[in-house]
């Protein structure tokens, strides 16, 4: 038995039996055939194409009719590649010229064509790389014939294991056979980490070899809650996790009970639960799950829905589905946060060496000022239809707040040119997730209409570390001393002057850090709509002098390992049977 | 003496094109199927080339080179075509190309 540590993406606890995806290369027996054999091989690429080409068609046209035009979008250049004359003749070309073997053929043309796109500068084109890859393995999968892993026939529900998930994977989770997904790689695309929310399966990433540990058949364990995956678990292991696994099932039902009361402490604080969407139908679901409206809807996600810039009326129409869905409760838009880890990175040739610290989010929509201009222009037309506030990401120095709120102006006058007046008043505040901003907050509460803190980044600038490394993520805690001390002088600072402070990173969704936060002050809570009832639970079994106290103490720790710790303790006084 | 002078005409014609790529992401995914889409329909030889990369011709039927042409925003493209239809599908292509593909 072996437990493995990872970053959870979404929680929850499953038990399966393990279904290990191919990292990267299928193993090629040989390379080249004799000459007799050569018609067999050429007729072996043939049936390959035919089963890729048939395969594929059935995968778009099911991705169309469950996920949208968009999602099987990008299969439609992998047909036209399958299609491709030339691409299939020079396979052919090099079968009966060197005596290659069908899958070494196929694999060497490929992987010529992936070098190509390597030596090219245009950042978009890189991303063809990956799709050439999937395009190859689909090829190799057909002429080798093993049975490989097939997603799309799994006879009993599995545990999805794997170093990383390709394009074509992802489509597959949503099949209702798959429980759960533990991964290598440290960062998941967000796409992957939203589908499983949403679908309501756990997920952990971060794992770095779990896929070299497991084998096809394995019983694994997905702790998604205590970030975790159990390898061939112990029978006592197992027994306990059963009754984990139960108390799960039995913990959410119990929790969408609590949908219509209000997060209010025995003591009667009010406090504000609103929710993190990435989607704009995701403001239904949180406004369901008994939210207080959106505190972050992340735009940056429009950019995963369509392949090119998405358009003033496309982003008009998807923050008005957001607002709407909102029923009338707040709805906070942040601008784009690209760069970094995220969508832009990836399409990049010429990667930042430190793109968490180079040009993404706010400075990149400062440096591109007509998209920018086009996002504000979509969600000032898209405030006529609730109440909306606009929020700039990563807003380190009081000049780019200004320059920012001035391009906000400019959209502002843009619209009122073209007749079409913005009503009412559009609140505009600034995410606080710098050293710099947190150490001039109270410069920045003067300028601002709010504040909302992000803890996911302050809490990696603050430590040093990136989360998405899994070589130090475990160095990543929100419960360092550091990172607590400058929430307490960032709550304590906005308070002092009357300015709405809200904190929008993960640890808001986590019922751990929820009697610390409102200990110091924090009176609105902005995470995944999942998570709200949960938070809002513990809440509702908690008094605000009792939160302050746990609060001072957790403050006058050391370590993170104390803070982690005592919370833990305080917490389950509260939760004694729950997950925490 | 009378020098007679035999020209050949081929059944085929010939027909050149140059357009700007208009599109921010230049010929990503959408386009390139669309284009080659397009060019499949007509029995003309179509190759495409990179003009601004100086690049060799590649065959604008092939969805693999097409994408291999490096087309970003405002590379120019010269389309030649050979064939009986070796117009029209000159012209249908470099109207597609010069309409920008946002309307998909």
């Amino acid at each position: 038995m072996e437990i493995l540590r990872g970053i959870s993406v979404a929680p929850g606890v499953v038990i399966g039996e393990a279904v290990v995806l191919d990292a990267a290369d299928y193993r090629i027996p040989f390379r080249t055939v004799g000459p007799a054999d050569l018609p067999r091989e050429l007729e072996k690429l043939d049936h390959a194409f035919s089963l890729s080409v048939n395969e594929l068609g059935k995968q778009t046209e099911w991705l169309n009719a469950h996920l949208g035009r968009d999602a099987a979008n990008v299969f439609d250049w992998h047909l036209g590649v399958l299609k491709d004359e030339r691409l299939r003749s020079s396979i052919e070309t090099l079968i009966r010229e060197q005596n290659a073997a069908a899958a070494y053929a196929a694999s060497t043309v490929m992987r010529n064509y992936q070098r190509r796109f390597m030596q090219m500068s245009d950042p978009l084109l890189v991303e063809r790389i990956r799709d050439v890859q999937d395009i190859e393995r689909r090829l190799l999968r057909h002429i080798l014939g093993e049975a490989r892993e097939d997603l799309s026939h799994l006879s009993k529900p599995v545990v999805l294991v794997a170093h990383d998930l390709t394009p074509t994977q992802t489509a597959h989770l949503t099949s209702t056979k798959v429980l759960g997904v533990a991964l290598d790689a440290g960062a998941a695309t967000s796409h992957t980490a939203i589908l499983l929310r949403s679908l309501g399966r756990p997920g952990v990433i971060g794992l770095g070899d779990v896929s070299t540990r497991v084998s096809a058949g394995d019983t694994v364990i997905l702790d998604g809650t205590n970030q975790i995956v159990i390898t061939n678990p112990s029978v006592a292991t197992l027994e306990e996790y059963k009754a984990r696994e139960a108390a799960y099932v039995r913990f959410t039902s119990e929790l969408s009970e609590l949908k219509d009361l209000p997060a209010e402490t025995r003591d009667e604080c009010r406090v504000e639960l609103l929710c993190n969407i990435e989607f704009p139908h995701e403001s239904a679901i949180g406004l369901a799950k008994g939210g207080d409206g959106v505190g972050l809807y992340r735009t940056e996600f429009l950019f995963l829905r369509h392949e090119t810039t998405p358009s003033e009326d496309e982003q008009y129409e998807a923050y008005k589905e957001a607002i709407l869905g909102a029923g009338g409760k707040p709805v906070t838009i942040r601008t784009f946060d690209l760069g970094a880890d995220k969508y832009t990175q990836q399409r990049s040739y010429d990667q930042e060496r430190n793109p968490m610290l180079g040009l993404r989010s706010i400075r990149y929509s400062l440096q591109h000022l007509d998209m920018f201009k086009v996002q504000l222009r979509a969600i000032l037309r898209a405030s006529e239809h609730g109440r909306v506030k606009v929020m700039f990401p990563l807003i380190n120095s009081l000049m780019e707040f200004r320059q920012a709120r001035m391009t906000l102006h400019d959209a502002m006058e843009d619209l009122e040119d073209l007749g079409r007046h913005v009503r009412g008043e559009v609140p505009v505040g600034m995410m606080l997730e710098t050293p710099a901003a947190a150490i001039q907050v109270k410069e920045f509460c003067r300028e601002v209409g709010f504040i909302s803190v992000g803890t996911n980044d302050l809490t990696q600038y603050l430590l040093a570390v990136d989360r998405g490394n899994e070589r130090v993520c475990q160095l990543y805690s929100p419960a360092h001393p550091a990172v607590v001390r400058t929430l307490r002088d960032v709550i304590r600072a906005c308070t002092r002057a009357g300015i709405e402070c809200s904190l929008c990173g993960e640890m808001a969704g986590q019922p751990l850090f929820t009697l610390l936060l409102l200990g110091m002050g924090l009176r609105k809570f902005s995470m995944a709509p999942a998570n709200i009832p949960e938070v809002k639970k513990l809440i509702r079994l908690a008094t605000i002098s009792q939160a302050e106290r746990v609060a001072r103490r957790a403050l006058s720790f050391d370590t993170e390992l104390q803070v982690t710790n005592y919370l833990t303790d305080e917490t389950r006084k509260l939760l004694p049977e729950d997950p925490i | 003496m009378n020098l007679v002078k035999e020209t050949f005409v081929t059944e085929s014609t010939e027909a050149i094109r140059s357009v700007t790529v208009r599109d921010r992401e230049g010929l990503h995914a959408r386009p390139v199927m669309r284009f080659v889409d397009l060019a499949q329909r007509f029995k003309a030889r179509v190759t495409v080339r990179n003009a601004s990369l100086k690049g060799e011709p590649v065959d604008g039927k092939s969805a693999m080179q097409m994408m291999l042409l490096e087309a970003t925003q405002g590379s120019v493209l010269e389309i030649h075509t050979r064939g009986v239809d070796a117009e029209s599908a000159a012209q249908a292509l470099s109207d597609l190309v010069e309409k920008g593909f946002q309307l998909s």
